[in-house]
């Protein structure tokens, strides 16, 4: 009887332990963002920018970074999320700002041309990238950060719908994994997230 | 047609080590069969097969892609790594074919650690009607919290304990719940009507919790949204999949056992009186006659 009695001290132990180590990592009392550091690996890829260069994760070094998946034809989301990002990245100093890299990759690489993100990624002010790739490369990129994309049936003008991830991945200078902010959080949070982590990175 | 065949058949995560376990548990079962080459273990051996291939398929194949990034998918993986699959496992009661066919040394092993006092005593604990129970409910809600859910999904290493978490506790479930042997013949093997209450307690937590995910207005789980969808569907509708998903044939499932539990009940019934009888007569003719 004693011997079952520590064994089920044991078991309880071991599940609760086991809640509590996993409820720790999602989530950081200070971020209203999801701290993602450990939990994903660093930032590593190989694409083509706006210009129609070849272009890694190395050009962006030393730099704070904020990727999004997305596509230029997206009718709400996208142009939602970098409008965000834009009025989040306002309420930095310009310093601060002139550090901060945002990278728009479009997992739409058939009608995305550079010349077409050019044109979609100037609308959002300095600082904003966009990136495509072959489907290989986006694939790779986007497995490494457990997200995916796909493609709707098109309409009969060639139109379609892509489902992607609604989420800013955050990288540090480092290129470590930061943070994950999603749709529910507001400009203003996303301001105070990226002042508190640019103050533990200093 | 092959490209997307093998397209298909490639795991989307690659895990050596659960392909290895399911490739010895089918080589073993395989061979067990040959060698004991009896016509009553075909029934079985389809219960077994179906099972072990619906586990592989849901973790290691294109599938598991799907499971990744659609809700209802991930839902529909879980009832076959946590219900259906380790059922049926159980229910073909496969320890005697898995004996047959394993190689001398995997059997010694496997009885050498069975029979350690701490493995026995954490088995017997596991088994317990409450604890298993509590496990078998507790590890559905566990990881269907949503924050705990949102790491997971995000986590390859939390991915793969989810997965084999909930494929370990359905196969110590169910054996424990389709035990045919008679009640009492091992410290585990409880009442048939003990083991029916534990059936039916575990089936309103289910229902409870599928049909509020099935039911909420708003998403619940957004780490699909965040991760993107493997194809564009209205994530309400994927929420609503999945809600029906854990709702309802989970809950069946409860009752298709309760079913062969009272089978396995009558059978017990059956075999009992006979010996009672023949000891009466069998008794007088062992005496000496002289």
């Amino acid at each position: 009887m004693t011997l079952y009695k520590i064994h089920s001290a044991l078991w309880l132990a071991l599940v609760l332990g086991l809640g509590t180590a996993l409820s720790a990592c999602s989530g950081g009392a200070d971020y209203a963002a999801h701290d993602i550091t450990g939990v994903m690996p660093d930032l590593e890829f190989n694409l083509t920018n706006e210009k129609g260069e070849a272009v890694t994760a190395d050009d962006y070094d030393g730099r704070l970074k904020l990727l999004f998946f997305g596509y230029t034809n997206c009718p709400d989301i996208c142009p939602a999320t970098m409008a965000r990002i834009r009025a989040a990245l306002g309420g930095l100093d310009a310093d601060t700002r002139d550090n901060i890299d945002v990278l728009f990759l479009s997992v739409d690489p058939e009608r995305d041309t550079p010349e077409r993100l050019q044109r979609f990624t100037s609308s959002f002010g300095e600082g904003v990238t966009g990136l495509t790739g072959t489907q290989e490369q986006l694939k790779a990129l986007s497995k490494r950060y457990r997200v995916t994309y796909g493609y709707g049936e098109p309409n009969e003008n060639g139109f379609y719908l892509v489902s992607h991830s609604s989420a800013i991945f955050v990288f540090g200078p480092d290129d470590r994994a930061r943070l994950l902010i999603n749709q529910q959080q507001g400009v203003d949070e996303i301001t105070a997230d990226l002042k508190t982590l640019l103050g533990q990175l200093d | 047609m092959t490209d997307e065949i093998i397209r298909w058949l490639t795991p989307w995560e690659p895990q050596p080590v659960l392909i290895a376990v399911f490739a010895l548990a089918a080589l073993c079962y395989a061979r067990g069969l040959a060698r004991r080459r009896r016509i009553r273990d075909i029934a079985p051996a389809i219960a077994f097969g179906i099972g072990l291939i619906s586990m592989y398929v849901v973790m290691q194949t294109h599938v598991d892609y799907y499971a990744q990034y659609m809700f209802f998918i991930h839902r529909a993986q879980h009832l076959i790594l946590h219900h259906l699959g380790p059922f049926l496992i159980a229910l073909s009661m496969p320890t005697a074919v898995l004996a047959a066919g394993a190689p001398a040394w995997l059997n010694r092993g496997v009885r050498g650690i069975g029979t350690l006092p701490p493995v026995m005593a954490c088995y017997r604990f596991v088994q317990h009607p409450v604890i298993s129970a509590l496990l078998f409910v507790g590890l559905i809600y566990f990881w269907l919290t949503p924050s705990i859910h949102f790491t997971a999904m995000l986590s390859a290493r939390d991915y793969w304990l989810m997965n084999l978490s909930m494929a370990v506790d359905g196969l110590l479930f169910w054996w424990f719940m389709l035990d045919p042997r008679a009640p009492g013949t091992t410290r585990t093997t409880y009442s048939t009507g003990l083991r029916i209450i534990v059936l039916w307690a575990v089936m309103p937590p289910q229902i409870a919790l599928g049909a509020y995910i099935a039911l909420a207005p708003d998403t619940v789980y957004d780490v699909y949204a965040v991760c993107g969808r493997a194809f564009p569907i209205s994530p309400i509708v994927d929420q609503q999949l999945g809600g029906l998903i854990t709702w309802i044939p989970a809950a069946m499932m409860s009752v298709v056992a309760t079913l062969i539990l009272l089978r396995f009940g009558f059978i017990h019934e059956r075999n009992r009186t006979p010996p009672a009888a023949e000891r009466k007569t069998a008794i007088p003719t062992k005496e000496p006659v002289t």
